[in-house]
C-alpha cells in the first residue's frame, strides 16, 4: 500500500502537536481552553483523512484535534486558536472543542451528537446538488446514547444519504465505563438494526482502519447509502486536560499499559521498519519534523496579537 | 379593493415565490407534502416543485434542525416546518447550541442561513403542550432572528426576507391569524427585521403587542376610542432584533405602556419591552406599566378554563383604563371571536 508513509506522518503530526500541548498546558497556562486529547487514538483520524477526497466534509465533536489536524485544518491557526489569539482559525472564539476550518471541510462542535445531523444535512445537500462528495460524522461511544444519533441514522438510511458514521469507541464517557451505559452487545451490531452496513475494526491498527474506511467510502460514494464503522480504541490521557489519570480509581494502570502496548504509531512504525519501507532514521526524522513544527507554531502563536475587544460582537448575525 | 389573501395563503405564496427566486430553497418537515400541507401553507409549493424540493421527514425535530444546518452551510436554503412550535423544544440543542452560535463561533467563515417555521396553537382544547408560544426562549440567545408577524402582509415579506439573509431565522405563526385577510401584493417583496410598525397612532396609551395580540389590541383600541382614549399600537414584527427606537418614541409621547404578549409574563417578551422603557425613559411613564399574558399555569383544555386562560381584547381594554386612570365609560362589547379554529386538530 502506498499510503503507509502518509498514515504515519499524519499520526505523528497529531501526536507531536498534542505532546506540545501536554508540555506547555499546565506549565505556561497560555492555552486557556479545555482540551480533550486524542493521544492513543490517532489512527482513526489519520486513516480517515487519507481515505477521503478533498471535497468530503468531516464533522466531529469535543475530541476534535486529531480529525482537524489530519484533515489539514490550518496548522498555525490551531495553536493560535488554543492560545486565544486573533490568528486562531476562528480568531479565538472557538477554542479546542470547536476546531473548524471550512476551507478544508472540517467542522467541530462539542455537545454530544451535535454535529451528527449536521453531517447528514451536508450529505443531503450533496445529493440535492448531485455531487459525489460524502460527509463523515465522527463521535465517541457515548454519543450513540444520544437521541439525535438514532434520529440521524434513521434519517440518513431512510433518505439514502452518503454519510460515513465513525464511532471511536474508547470505552469511557468521561469516567463512566461503557458497561454502565449500554447493553453488552457490540455497538456496531445494535446500529445494524437500522438496515445499513456496519462494521467493527481494531481502531489502533491504522492499516486495518484505513482498509475499513476505504471499503466503506467506496460503498458510500457509489451506492449513495450510509455506512457505520466502530473503531475500538482507547484514550490514554485524562478525559479533559493533559495529565494521566490511571490513579483516580475509574480505570487501572494495567488497563492503560495494555493499551499503550497497542499504540497505533508504534505498531505502524514497526511494520514500516520490518517491511523495509522506512528506516528508523527516517521515522525519527518525520517525528522530529512534526515536533519542530509544533514548537514553531506554539512560539508563533504566543507572539500573535489578541483579538481586538471591539471585534467581540461581530458576526453574530 | 386590492388583492386580499389570508395569512395562510400569504405563507403559501411566499414559499412558492422564494423557491422560484432561489433554486437552493427547499421545504421539509413532518407532513409538509400531505393533503393538508401544514394548514394549506406548503401544499402550493409541493404541487409546483414536487418532492425533490418539498419533502416529508421523520418525526425527529432535533436531527431535522441539524440537517438544515448541514445543508445550509453547503449553500442550501432549508425551510423546516413544525406544525406546533411546542415541538421545537426537541430542536433546542441544534437551534441554540449550533445554529445561533455557528457564524459567530467560526468567526464568520461559515454561515447557516435557514428558516424554521413554528405554529402557535390556541383553543379547541389543544391544551398544555400544543398551545404554548415559545418566542422568549429563542429571543434570549444572540444569533437567531425571531419573527412573529401579525398579518398576511408581513408574513409574506418576512419569509422572503428570511430566505435572503445570512443567519438562521425562527418564524412563529399564530394559528389564530391563519384565516385573517390583509392586502398582499402579488409581486415578491421583503419586510425588514427590526423595524416595528405603528399599526395605529394615538396619543394616550402605547400598546406593544406580539403576533395575535396586535389584532386583539386593535379591537381594544376601537373600544376605548369611544371613550376618548387614543391608543397607539406597535407591532415589533421581529422581537429579535427589536426596534427599541419606535417603542421608546411612542412611550415618550404617550407616557403609558401596555405590553401584550401571546405567552407567559415571567422572563418573557412583555418583560423585555418593559425593561427597555424602564432603562431608557423611566421619567416618561405617567403610570405603572401593565402587562398582558398567560396566567401562571400551563394552558388547560376545558373551554371554561380556556376562556379565562387566554387573554383577549377585554383584558387589554381593562388595562388601558387602568393605565389611563379612568373608569370605563362604555360597556365592553362582545366582539366576534377571532379564533376560527374549529378542530379537530
Amino acid at each position: 500500500m502506498d499510503n503507509q508513509r502518509d498514515l504515519l506522518s499524519l499520526m505523528l503530526k497529531i501526536r507531536k502537536a498534542e505532546e506540545k500541548i501536554v508540555e506547555v498546558y499546565a506549565r505556561d497556562q497560555k492555552m486557556r481552553t479545555p482540551t480533550h486529547l486524542s493521544i492513543g487514538q490517532e489512527a482513526v483520524a489519520a486513516a480517515l483523512a487519507v481515505a477521503l477526497l478533498p471535497g468530503d466534509q468531516v464533522f466531529t465533536g469535543h475530541r476534535c484535534h486529531a480529525a482537524y489536524l489530519a484533515k489539514n485544518g490550518d496548522y498555525e491557526g490551531f495553536f493560535a486558536e488554543l492560545c486565544g489569539r486573533a490568528s486562531g482559525v476562528s480568531a479565538g472564539r472557538a477554542g479546542s472543542a470547536h476546531l473548524t476550518d471550512p476551507s478544508v471541510g472540517i467542522y467541530s462542535s462539542p455537545i454530544l451528537g451535535a454535529t451528527i445531523p449536521v453531517a447528514v444535512g451536508a450529505a443531503l445537500s450533496f445529493e440535492m446538488d448531485q455531487k459525489k462528495d460524502i460527509a463523515v460524522a465522527v463521535f465517541g461511544d457515548a454519543t450513540v446514547e444520544e437521541g439525535v444519533f438514532a434520529e440521524s441514522v434513521n434519517f440518513a438510511v431512510t433518505k439514502k444519504l452518503p454519510v460515513l458514521f465513525v464511532c471511536e469507541n474508547n470505552l469511557y464517557s468521561t469516567h463512566s465505563p461503557l458497561s454502565v451505559r449500554q447493553p453488552p452487545s457490540p455497538i456496531f451490531e445494535r446500529v445494524r438494526m437500522n438496515e445499513f452496513p456496519t462494521e467493527q475494526v481494531d481502531g489502533n491498527d491504522v492499516l486495518k482502519v484505513y482498509e475499513a474506511f476505504r471499503t466503506a467510502i467506496k460503498y458510500i460514494r457509489y451506492c449513495r447509502m450510509p455506512f457505520f464503522v466502530e473503531c475500538l480504541t482507547y484514550r490514554v490521557r485524562e478525559h479533559v486536560g493533559p495529565l494521566h489519570d490511571y490513579d483516580r480509581g475509574y480505570r487501572t494502570k494495567e488497563e492503560v499499559d495494555q493499551w499503550l502496548g497497542k499504540c497505533p504509531i508504534a505498531r505502524l512504525s514497526k511494520t514500516l521498519f520490518d517491511e523495509k519501507i522506512m528506516t528508523h532514521t527516517e521515522i525519527d526524522k518525520e517525528e522530529e519534523k512534526w515536533a519542530q513544527m509544533a514548537d514553531d507554531a506554539y512560539t508563533k502563536a504566543l507572539q500573535s496579537p489578541w483579538p481586538d475587544a471591539l471585534s467581540m460582537t461581530e458576526h453574530v448575525y | 379593493m386590492n388583492r386580499q389573501l389570508t395569512y395562510a395563503q400569504s405563507i403559501a405564496e411566499a414559499l412558492v415565490q422564494g423557491m422560484e427566486q432561489d433554486p437552493n430553497v427547499f421545504v421539509f418537515g413532518l407532513g409538509v407534502d400531505d393533503y393538508k400541507g401544514i394548514f394549506g401553507t406548503t401544499r402550493a409549493a409541493f404541487e409546483k416543485f414536487g418532492k425533490a424540493r418539498v419533502f416529508d421527514a421523520p418525526a425527529s425535530e432535533g436531527a431535522l434542525t441539524g440537517v438544515a444546518i448541514g445543508a445550509a452551510l453547503n449553500g442550501k436554503r432549508p425551510v423546516l416546518v413544525h406544525a406546533r412550535n411546542d415541538f421545537m423544544f426537541l430542536a433546542l440543542d441544534q437551534l441554540i447550541n449550533n445554529a445561533a452560535k455557528w457564524k459567530y463561533t467560526y468567526n464568520g467563515k461559515s454561515t447557516v442561513p435557514f428558516v424554521t417555521r413554528g405554529i402557535i396553537g390556541k383553543g379547541w382544547g389543544q391544551g398544555p403542550t400544543h398551545s404554548q408560544s415559545i418566542q422568549s426562549i429563542f429571543a434570549h440567545f444572540p444569533g437567531l432572528v425571531v419573527a412573529m408577524p401579525s398579518n398576511a402582509y408581513d408574513i409574506k415579506g418576512i419569509i422572503l426576507q428570511s430566505l435572503k439573509v445570512d443567519c438562521p431565522v425562527v418564524i412563529l405563526e399564530h394559528r389564530s391569524l391563519y384565516d385573517i385577510k390583509a392586502e398582499v401584493p402579488q409581486n415578491p417583496y421583503t419586510v425588514d427585521f427590526g423595524k416595528a410598525n405603528v399599526v395605529r397612532e394615538g396619543s394616550d396609551v402605547t400598546i406593544v403587542a406580539s403576533s395575535l395580540m396586535v389584532f386583539e389590541s386593535l379591537k381594544a383600541a376601537d373600544v376605548v376610542a369611544r371613550d376618548g382614549i387614543q391608543v397607539e399600537v406597535i407591532d415589533p414584527v421581529t422581537i429579535q432584533p427589536l426596534d427599541e427606537k419606535t417603542i421608546l418614541r411612542s412611550v415618550a409621547k404617550t407616557g403609558r405602556l401596555i405590553c401584550a404578549d401571546t405567552s407567559w409574563l415571567r422572563c418573557g417578551f412583555s418583560a423585555e419591552v418593559a425593561a427597555v422603557v424602564a432603562e431608557n425613559i423611566p421619567q416618561a411613564l405617567k403610570a405603572p406599566v401593565k402587562r398582558i399574558g398567560f396566567p401562571e399555569c400551563p394552558s388547560p383544555v376545558s373551554k371554561a378554563l380556556e376562556d379565562v386562560f387566554f387573554p383577549s381584547y377585554r383584558d387589554i381594554v381593562s388595562a388601558i383604563y387602568a393605565v389611563a386612570g379612568k373608569e370605563p365609560g362604555v360597556d365592553i362589547p362582545n366582539l366576534q371571536v377571532v379564533d376560527s379554529f374549529k378542530g379537530p386538530y
